[in-house]
């Protein structure tokens, strides 16, 4: 069976990066193909080149045989190329069905909106992908799974041929997880030619009929999933044998530095307790929305709680902003990089020293000398990849804005540091440069709390373990009670005996 | 086992290299041709005093420009800086009237100009309002002050030694209001580019969240940005009223336009995160000199009012099409 949609000899290059070098891609009818790669091994720009956000400098793109281009993202949407990436581009403020149609919603024969088709189009659309969402609903009510199923559905009604799911599952919490796999199946019966990308090798292995491997810009290996190791992909992604295992340490625990004590928050957290020593890894797991996040904004002074004491050392600290949290030594690395961590505009050196910049300036006047030393420093021992220091953060890789974004806060010399998924969407590359530099800084005596939904991250890196549930401690564990089981049955509030 | 880490250099082209593809070396070529094209079309033109006389067209709003440029790079705008100028000289006539002496009217200009800051400073940084929102409210507000403290009437008879601060002369041909322009270029110019309260400027316009997470007190820092606007339009105040002797509460009406095409010819971005204080020096310039030669071949304002427009509008959209083609 030839490929619906096939790309041969694509280059694209950017100022100083050749993103793509002569990469090949082929999808088919009814199979999920996995792309795989290291950030920055070209999956983003293989995606803006297939959806018409780029142009390739060079190569064919032939779909149904017949050799296209798309000079516009809406060329390829009309072709039926259709996106689903991992921060949902939609519309908050228009309702279900108004972000389905948007754009080829159907007329009446006045040319004015036909609303009637549009209801019962988008309902009949999710109907097919076993939703019963409300088509007047507003999509900001809505949770990021819902989002997708709308964005699913609105792939649907353009009678899209190639759905792209760019990282789907990073925001999703187990049980949506397995929705969306339901949903790829049903994709996937209706024949579309899908492809799939992530970095979750359980997933991979789970939905994708086939694979290809990018590396560095450049096309390394396909074929059938059945027919090649987790090993055989990790050494094509990276050119080289990665050990999967976490980094082992010596567990030399200290002081306790951060003493938390009946912690409150109206609404998002209630009768948090717990202490955090020198020298370890506090892990803290939970479904999304259990308030893990929430209690860590709130240490880290964005949030205010409403009840409750912090010690750091023996000093009882009130912390109002995230300048007072700063100079008691806590720092945070947020999940929303985005958002939050990057300031992608900024150059990466002037990124690094923004919080510090009371030590590289002297009287309020800036060094330069003194702020590219310390951002080298720091990206140095993080062993970034950029082309010179004051390159715009935004033009990096992911995984690599997210080295620079740890680089600022370790170059603070802090006392605790908040890691919020710290590996959520990089590569695993530098998911284990991020868990050895973790390591690292434990058995430097910094105190670290990690919160994560990866169960294999959070048992292979914590000391011990916090669970949280709807905004409480319900368990901590450590020594031998560390195990999945454990810690999916306490987050889903499951009785061990049960 | 681990390779050495790779050497990543500072800068990936040289500080010149980048400065001539600036949008500043687009501004100075500009304001180079408008120069030739003046002294070719009057012969009034190039008269060091003539020029000296021109740049009084523009000292006062650039002050103002200075530190407008500041705050629209931090993401916000102040519109109520020409009704500040209103307040902070009717306050001044007051203070006349009072029997004050200059440093008294100065405080005064200077102290209402920091007063109408700090308000709109608590609105935009403490209540969280948009400031394109509170400025507009006090915009009314602040000229409507102006209107019942003096109705139809004027405040006039200034004393002589004020006269200086808007028509005195430091040296030869550089009035007291260029050099004043001039140091104040300088100051704006390090504050924003050398030191860490600039840097947090464009941390903030560029992305407040990630500014804010990053330990930059956001609310003070936009404060402080207000507060500048506010005693920079005191100091404006105290300029203008001295030039023209007296004051009216229609002072200054419509500067707030001037001053933001300034700030936007300058190349400042009206989304905030990007700009400099020389482009907003040559923007000064430029403006300066066109509002001057058209003033020479007695061309009427209207006119030079729609130049500008099509000026600011093809400076800005000239880059952009390049970019595309």
């Amino acid at each position: 069976m030839p490929p619906v949609l096939s790309l041969r000899g694509i280059s694209k290059s950017f100022p100083g990066v050749k993103a793509l070098q002569d990469v090949q891609l082929d999808l088919y009818q009814g199979q999920v193909t996995a792309l795989i790669g290291e950030n920055g091994a070209g999956k983003s720009t293989i995606v803006k080149v297939l959806t018409g956000i780029y142009q390739p400098d060079a190569g064919t793109i032939t779909l149904d045989g017949k050799s296209v281009r798309f000079p516009t993202a809406q060329s390829a949407t009309r072709a039926g190329v259709t996106a689903i990436h991992q921060e949902t581009v939609l519309f908050d403020e228009l309702s279900v069905a108004e972000n389905i149609w948007l754009g080829h919603a159907p007329r009446t024969r006045l040319g004015l909106l036909d609303w009637r088709s549009i209801r019962e189009g988008a309902r009949r659309l999710l109907a097919e992908i076993g939703s019963d969402l409300d088509p007047d609903q507003r999509l900001g009510d809505l949770g990021i799974a819902s989002k997708h199923l709308v964005a699913i559905a609105r792939a649907l009604s353009t009678d899209a041929r190639v759905v792209i799911l760019d990282e789907p599952t990073a925001a999703l919490s187990h049980k949506e997880i397995h929705e969306l796999y339901d949903l790829v199946e049903t994709l996937k019966a209706k024949g579309k030619a899908i492809l799939f990308i992530s970095h979750k090798f359980d997933e991979i292995y789970h939905i994708a009929d086939r694979y290809t491997v990018f590396r560095d810009g450049q096309f390394v290996g396909e074929g059938a999933i059945s027919d090649v190791t987790e090993g055989q992909l990790v050494h094509m992604m990276v050119g080289r044998s990665v050990d999967q295992i976490f980094p082992s340490r010596a567990r030399n625990i200290g002081d306790p530095v951060l003493t938390v004590a009946g912690y409150n928050h109206p609404t998002e957290f209630a009768d948090i307790g717990f202490t955090l020593h020198r020298g370890e890894i506090l892990g803290f797991y939970g479904l999304v929305g259990a308030g893990r996040s929430e209690l860590m904004q709130a240490l880290f002074g964005i949030t205010r709680p409403s009840k409750g004491a912090v010690r750091i050392g023996a000093d009882i600290r009130v912390i109002r902003s995230t300048h007072d949290a700063i100079a008691a030594g806590i720092v945070y690395v947020p999940e929303d990089r985005g958002k939050q961590g990057a300031i992608r505009a900024l150059p990466i050196f002037q990124n690094i020293t923004l919080p510090s910049l009371s030590r590289t300036s002297r009287a309020g006047f800036l060094r330069l000398a003194r702020e590219f030393k310390l951002a080298r420093d720091y990206t140095q021992r993080l062993d970034l990849r950029a082309a010179a220091l004051d390159q715009e953060l935004g033009l990096l890789s992911g995984g690599n804005q997210q080295k620079v974004v740890i680089a600022k806060w370790l170059a603070m010399r802090p006392r605790v540091i908040i890691l919020d998924e710290p590996t959520k969407g990089i590569d695993i590359g530098s998911k284990a440069a991020v868990h050895e530099f973790m390591a690292e800084l434990a058995a430097e005596g910094l105190a670290v709390i990690m919160v994560s939904s990866e169960i294999p991250e959070v048992l292979g890196m914590s000391d011990r373990v916090i669970v949280m549930r709807e905004g409480r401690i319900i368990d901590e564990v450590t020594g031998e009670r560390m195990t999945p089981e454990t810690l999916v049955r306490a987050a889903a509030g499951i009785s061990e005996a049960a | 086992m681990t390779p050495p880490p790779r050497f990543i250099p500072d800068r990936l082209q040289s500080r010149a290299a980048r400065a001539l593809r600036s949008w500043e070396t687009i501004l100075v070529a500009v304001a180079i041709a408008i120069f030739i094209t003046n002294s070719f079309m009057s012969p009034f033109f190039l008269n060091a005093w003539n020029l000296s006389d021109a740049t009084f067209n523009f000292t006062e709003k650039a002050m103002i420009a200075f530190a407008m440029a500041m705050l629209i790079i931090a993401g916000e705008i102040d519109l109520s800086v020409a009704s500040i100028i209103a307040l902070a000289s009717t306050a001044m006539g007051l203070a006349m009237q009072a029997g004050a002496g200059v440093p008294v009217l100065v405080l005064a200009g200077m102290g209402t100009g920091l007063i109408c800051g700090a308000v709109n400073g608590f609105l935009v940084a403490g209540l969280g309002l948009p400031s394109i929102v509170v400025t507009i409210g006090t915009l009314s507000l602040f000229r409507g002050i102006a209107f019942i403290v003096l109705g139809d009437k004027a405040f006039t008879g200034y004393p002589p030694e004020f006269a200086f601060f808007g028509q005195g002369y430091v040296w030869w041909v550089f009035s007291f209001e260029l050099v004043l322009f001039a140091v104040l270029a300088v100051i704006y110019w390090v504050l924003l580019h050398r030191t860490s309260f600039g840097r947090a400027v464009y941390a903030i316009g560029n992305n407040a969240t990630a500014a804010q997470f990053s330990g930059i007190r956001v609310a003070r820092v936009r404060f402080i940005l207000f507060l500048m606007t506010g005693l920079m339009s005191g100091i404006a105040a105290v300029c203008l009223t001295s030039r023209l002797g007296s004051t009216r509460p229609s002072i200054a009406t419509g500067w707030e336009l001037e001053v933001v095409t300034m700030v936007v010819l300058g190349g400042v971005s009206i989304l905030g995160g990007a700009g400099s204080i020389p482009g907003v020096v040559l923007a000064a310039f430029i403006m300066g000199m066109v509002t001057f030669g058209f003033g020479l071949l007695n061309v009427p304002g209207i006119v030079m009012s729609i130049f500008l427009g099509v000026l600011l509008i093809s400076v800005i959209a000239l880059p952009r099409l390049f970019r595309r083609g």
